[in-house]
């Protein structure tokens, strides 16, 4: 049997050691949105409900980052103006 | 104190949570972090409790935050965050420490509060560390899959409370966690939705202003547990507010006020919405529209209707 560790040896613990941005959530999706940008008001709604961080405002407009986006659609409902369509993916 | 936020300024920035975490989709606890990460300025030490949050965003060997992090077991996020504090204290004594004030935000799930963490809060709150307690409260055990907890509504099916001929759901009303905390005397609590977004990161920036133990209490629609399609999330917390079964609410030294969406419901008593407006768009309240359990809607009414005048006469309006 080999020696028993002190505390000092012991490793710390498991320590995520990868950003989560490496793994693509998009391939969960069913339908996905497409912001029709002539009626876009850039309220930003749709970027403040998004909970997977999908909504890009780069300052002058709103985008979908389809690599995380699960296509659960909150954008598109909340959207005041309904300048998002929830579109069947091919 | 400004309360008010560029939120055109605010989405420029990478954000605290990041995408590529495995929640659900329709989820609303990550859009529940990101505004609290968002109303938090400066440096930031995060602690989860064991729940959906905790194991969808730290699957190994990725992480899903962007703000220094660490895990504990399910019972004890409070205790940790009192640590947290403490160690700055000791950090700052011998002269280790270069910031003057962070933020410690526990963030813990309705199990991990009312049930298995509340001696931790309870303490914690007793020795009055200088922290931020979240409860995102999304009324079951949800990631393993759906049982009830002291945060389950009356009525509601749940794995561990189904319903069917023997019982009609959940037989115990929801524990009323937020006026435990307030009875602490906690210098800050406040209830908040991820729909009624300003009012939520207002008060997380109020109660990060405050020193000392301070509580948000936040309702988290999930749409596996509660039964509903993904893209209602928000409408149904905005539900939740409008039928008052979940009301906007703060106290701060003595005082209650309502807020936002309640505020307006209050001034307003024709806009309170009845109890199943908010129920009826949710399977696990499918089986009380049966002849034989609508007397358990009339119960939830009867209680939703007390707790509302209550908190209106402690807000001061009746
Ligand atoms: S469909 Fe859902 S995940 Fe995709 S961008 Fe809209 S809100 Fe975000
Ligand atoms: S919610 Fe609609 S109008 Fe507002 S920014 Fe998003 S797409 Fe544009």
């Amino acid at each position: 049997m080999s020696e028993l560790k002190g505390w000092r040896e012991l490793p710390i613990g498991a320590i995520p050691f990868k950003l989560s941005t490496e793994f693509k959530t998009g391939d969960w999706r069913t339908f996905k949105p497409v912001i029709k940008q002539d009626k876009c008001v850039k309220c930003l709604l749709c970027w403040i409900y998004c909970p997977d961080m999908s909504i890009v405002w780069d300052g002058e407009k709103v985008t979908v980052n389809y690599d995380y986006c699960k296509g659960c659609g909150i954008c598109a409902h909340e959207c005041p103006v309904k300048a998002i369509e929830m579109v069947k993916e091919g | 104190m400004s309360f008010t936020f560029n939120i055109k300024e605010l989405a420029k920035q990478p954000p605290k949570l990041l995408p590529g975490h495995r929640l659900c989709a329709g989820c609303s606890v990550p859009t529940i972090v990101k505004l609290i990460l968002l109303a938090a300025e400066g440096p930031t030490i995060v602690a989860t409790a064991t729940g959906c949050l905790e194991v969808a965003t730290t699957i190994f060997p990725y992480t899903s935050w962007n703000v220094p992090w660490i895990h504990n077991a399910f019972e004890n996020v409070a205790a940790t965050a009192s640590g947290i504090e403490a160690a700055i204290k000791a950090m700052k004594r011998r002269g280790a420490f270069k910031y003057e004030r962070v933020n410690i935000i526990a963030f813990a799930g309705d199990g991990g509060t009312y049930d298995i963490g509340i001696q931790a809060l309870s303490g914690a709150i007793e020795r009055g560390h200088d922290f931020l307690y979240v409860l995102y409260d999304n009324e079951a055990y949800m990631n393993t899959g759906i049982q009830r907890s002291g945060g389950t509504p009356l009525g509601a099916a749940t794995t561990t409370s189904p319903a069917g001929k023997v019982i009609p759901g959940k037989m115990q009303h929801k524990k009323p966690i937020a006026d435990i905390v307030v009875a602490h005397r906690a210098p800050y609590v406040a209830t908040a939705t991820p729909a009624h977004w300003a009012d939520l990161m207002r008060k997380t920036k109020k109660a990060l202003s405050i020193r000392g133990p301070k509580f948000l209490h936040v309702l988290a629609p999930c749409c596996r547990g509660w039964r509903f399609d993904m893209h209602l999330t928000m409408e149904i917390a905005k539900l939740a507010v409008d039928t008052c079964y979940f009301p906007l609410w703060e106290y701060e030294k003595g005082e209650w006020r309502l807020t936002d969406r309640s505020l307006v419901i209050a001034k307003n008593p024709k806009l309170k919405k009845p109890i199943e407006e908010f129920l009826k768009v949710q399977g696990r309240f499918k089986h009380l529209f049966k002849p034989e359990n609508r007397h358990i809607i009339k119960e939830l009414q009867e209680y939703v209707d007390m707790v509302w005048e209550d908190l209106l006469k402690r807000a001061g309006i009746k």
